[in-house]
């Protein structure tokens, strides 16, 4: 289990294939399900140029490291790992990802859908747009559809 | 011992303050009463104590952080 807020840009596929690798279980894993969230250009009918991200660190921490360990409760998963960004992110820039092991599909999936559901409902991140119009604090998440 | 109270985000720049130290009060809502000279909050105004979601009603000891920020956007 890992989780890791960064300041700086990550390559999701990198961070999956090192963690892979560091954790040892590559020849106990016959499956993994990710997540990778990424900054788009529009948001609510606006170009959007750049955003910041702004958490309460301590709680967000505490709050991943709790919901990570409750996937691994609920579901039999071999690993998983949570990557977040903070700070100023530039467009196409990974905002999140998400990635679970086990040795068979169904956990992985199911796990992978549930994290990103409970982060994006209750992690404490909030994002501020930039905008033709100005900057703006993004009020609610999307649904997802 | 003194209660420290945290506002995030929009609620942050709103208050014009990030932090603020406050005396020995009841609950968040009173810690919110005094800190924000009782101000009307709005109503998706979320609560933590010591890192944890609490309720405006839930109980503040000497000691404690309690945050106040808007709906989360993460993810």
């Amino acid at each position: 289990m890992s989780i890791h807020i960064s300041e700086q840009p990550f390559d999701p596929w990198v961070e999956i294939t090192q963690h892979q690798k560091q954790s040892a279980l590559e020849k106990q894993f016959g499956a993994t399900a990710t997540f990778i969230g990424s900054m788009r250009d529009f948001n609510d009918g606006a170009k959007v140029s750049s955003m910041v991200l702004e958490h309460y660190p301590e709680m967000t921490q505490r709050y991943l490291e709790k919901l990570e360990q409750q996937a691994h409760q609920k579901w039999d998963l071999l690993d998983s790992l949570i990557i977040h960004r903070v700070g100023d992110i530039s467009l196409a820039d990974p905002i999140v990802l998400i990635a679970c092991w086990s040795a068979h599909r169904r956990a992985a999936l199911d796990a992978c859908n549930w994290l990103i559901e409970e982060l994006k409902h209750n992690a404490p991140f909030w994002k501020k747009e930039s905008r033709q119009d100005g900057e703006r604090w993004v009020e609610n998440n999307t649904d997802g559809t | 011992m003194t209660i420290q109270v945290k506002f995030f985000a929009s609620l942050r720049e709103k208050m014009g303050v990030s932090e603020s130290k406050i005396e020995s009060v009841a609950t968040a809502g009173d810690a919110w009463d005094l800190v924000t000279n009782h101000a009307e909050h709005p109503i998706n105004i979320l609560v933590a104590i010591n890192l944890e979601y609490a309720q405006f009603d839930s109980p503040v000891n000497d000691g404690d952080e309690v945050a106040f920020f808007p709906p989360v956007t993460g993810g």
